[in-house]
């Protein structure tokens, strides 16, 4: 096997304290290697999305170590951890996260600004990522006016733009109709497949997961063998 | 992100919401119109002041007056002495000084640093004439003795002449007879005085010049000689004694001396018993008192900005909220804390900038107008009184405490921004 690009060793996630504690995550050890598809399944509050947000950086564990190409996460601050998270991440959400009254090529746009790209060459490549999502004729559209199916495209081109290796999709085809969920489906493996980005799916959707080569089930706060149907 | 693209980023996020954004313009609008306004109204009436009145100028002059001895109100008068001197009124209301007898000039010339005394006399000639256009009332105001003018035509005094010369104010000329102000410089009028003895004489002067009238209205300017020459005139008749006695004395100091010498001088004048107040104190006085009030105006101005930077505060604490989702984005995506502060922060001197400029630009454009009309209309007789100054240092400066505020107000919502964890922020609902 590959090297892993993110791996986990004992992760626990509590929220809360005294009675009102709650815990999310009861101690999870995985290794994902470089360009696999990974999907995490589980129930709502079965700790996935808890999983994905501390395997993107978004949120830190309360205990247990998780590092990323071999760096340790919690070792990661300030400008180091922004580059990381701007270089190494994109991002799919279920709730698309679009600015909006602003125009799609702008909202595609928005990680190379981050990255202090120039911009002539930001718009470049922000519009080949809109052509590579047949979208490119909708640059200049505001990003609230299209349809959910666009707006998932809009997000996975967004998320393509700056090259990263790993991207996270959260519940991706969860507001989507079953015809434009399967081609954004589509469009995710096939960056997998062809672009050798590494996919880390969260869903509850078991057709979605069955897609992926490899599936972690997710039982309140624990991997368990599969899920009781 | 880059610092451009922040601004412009700050910029368009600020026209997002368009209404919001217009109504925190508008309280800045406000505050920055009248900050405008009344700064421009403090600079209009000092730069007309210094004009007329900083020229008057003689630097190395100083006015001494011996002031009363302070007495206890309660206690009542003080028992009258024969030997003490009478008091005069020193002109202005309320004020009395004691009269200067030249035993006074004396000690005051005895003070060190000081060059020359002279007392300052009061004339009040009867008429001028000239040619055969008829016999003109003719005021001399105590200050204009070494007023420097602004003059229309003509030159200032002849320095050290024994010729008597005269400055006549633009309103003489007309009625005096001439075709014009040129016309007039050059000529001899004819000046009438009664003296003590009921007998009228006359005086000849040399008009040298013809000045603008100034904020102390239009009164004919005379030099020493001229001075000289109708006093004496006038007090033929007078007993010896009773005409030495002056209300106030001029006393000249080198046109070199530092602000620390002159200071001197002054003390060395208290302790004698005298008071000095050289020309800077008299404009010095009338400057802080518009100074003053220019101060109290600006304050309410600067209490309507505050007011609109609590607007700043609520609009951009709505817009955080707003934009919750997207702040968590960005941060998901390595914006740092500080870029988030930053692009919230140039939103805020952005709207400030913006509301700010419009202020101070229809400010402008109100005053100039006001200005024009005020000058043409009901401030016709000051000539060069531009009431409403615009400055750019005065205009930069409104500028600047606007932005200034308007990063202050920032602070808050910004920095709560800037916390945000990303993940907090995308659940967010």
């Amino acid at each position: 096997m590959t090297t892993s690009v993110l791996s986990t060793r004992n992760l626990t996630k509590q929220y809360g304290t005294g009675s009102a504690r709650f815990d999310a995550l009861k101690g999870v050890t995985i290794d994902i290697a470089e360009g696999e598809s990974v999907a995490i399944v589980g129930k709502s509050g079965s700790g996935k999305s808890t999983l994905m947000h501390i395997l993107a950086l978004l949120d830190s564990p309360t205990s247990g170590d998780l590092s990323v190409d071999g760096t340790n996460a919690a070792k990661l601050k300030g400008t180091r951890l922004n580059t990381l998270r701007n270089r190494t991440f994109g991002f799919v959400f279920q709730q698309f996260f679009l600015t909006p009254n602003t125009s799609v090529l702008d909202n595609v746009m928005l990680p190379l600004k981050i990255a202090k790209v120039g911009s002539r060459d930001r718009k470049r490549r922000a519009l080949e990522a809109l052509e590579q999502l047949e979208l490119a004729d909708k640059a200049k559209s505001k990003a609230t006016d299209l349809s959910g199916g666009q707006k998932q495209r809009v997000v996975i081109a967004r998320a393509l733009v700056n090259n990263p290796r790993i991207i996270f999709a959260d519940e991706p085809t969860g507001n989507l109709d079953s015809a434009t969920g399967a081609v954004v489906e589509d469009l995710l493996f096939r960056l997998n497949e062809e672009q050798g980005i590494t996919l880390v799916i969260v869903t509850h959707d078991e057709e979605l997961a069955a897609r992926a080569s490899r599936r972690i089930y997710l039982k309140d706060g624990l991997i368990v063998d599969g899920l009781a149907a | 992100m880059k610092a451009v693209d922040i601004i412009k980023t700050a910029i368009g996020n600020s026209f997002r919401s368009r209404l919001r954004t217009s109504l925190t313009v508008i309280a800045i609008f406000i505050g920055a119109f009248t900050l405008t306004i009344t700064n421009g109204l403090g600079a209009g009436i000092n730069n007309y002041i210094d004009s007329q009145v900083a020229s008057i100028g003689a630097p190395d002059v100083m006015n001494v007056t011996k002031p009363v001895e302070a007495t206890d109100d309660s206690t009542g008068p003080k028992p009258y002495e024969p030997s003490d001197p009478s008091e005069v009124s020193s002109g202005r209301p309320g004020g009395s000084v004691l009269a200067l007898t030249d035993d006074d000039l004396d000690s005051i010339r005895a003070i060190d640093g000081i060059t020359a005394v002279e007392p300052l006399v009061a004339v009040s000639p009867d008429y001028v004439e000239y040619g055969d256009a008829g016999k003109f009332q003719l005021s001399v105001s105590p200050l204009s003795a070494g007023v420097k003018i602004e003059l229309a035509a003509g030159s200032a005094f002849t320095d050290g002449t024994d010729e008597n010369e005269i400055v006549l104010p633009t309103t003489y000329i007309d009625t005096l007879g001439f075709s014009s102000n040129k016309d007039a410089v050059g000529k001899t009028v004819t000046i009438g005085i009664t003296n003590a003895l009921r007998e009228q004489t006359t005086v000849e002067a040399t008009v040298v010049g013809v000045q603008e009238p100034t904020l102390f209205g239009a009164s004919p300017s005379l030099n020493e000689p001229l001075t000289t020459a109708l006093y004496d005139a006038q007090n033929v008749g007078i007993p010896e004694d009773s005409t030495n006695q002056y209300g106030s004395a001029t006393a000249h100091f080198d046109a070199d001396s530092t602000d620390a010498q002159v200071a001197q001088i002054k003390r060395d004048l208290v302790d004698a018993g005298y008071a000095g107040t050289t020309v800077a104190d008299q404009i010095g006085t009338f400057q802080s008192v518009i100074d003053g009030i220019i101060l109290v105006l600006n304050a309410f101005a600067v209490i309507a900005l505050l007011a609109a930077g609590f607007g700043i505060i609520n609009t951009l604490l709505m817009s955080v909220q707003e934009r919750t989702r997207e702040i968590g984005l960005m941060k998901a995506m390595g914006m740092s804390g500080g870029r988030i502060f930053a692009l919230f922060s140039t939103e805020a001197v952005f709207i400030g900038f913006l509301g700010s400029a419009i202020g101070a630009g229809v400010a402008m454009l109100v005053g100039g107008v006001i200005s024009r009309v005020l000058a043409n209309g009901l401030l016709k007789d000051l000539a060069g009184l531009q009431i409403l100054t615009f400055t750019p240092a005065a205009i930069g400066t409104v500028l600047l405490l606007v932005m200034g505020i308007a990063f202050v107000a920032a602070v808050l919502p910004a920095s709560r921004a800037a916390r945000q964890s990303p993940i907090d922020s995308l659940r967010y609902e």
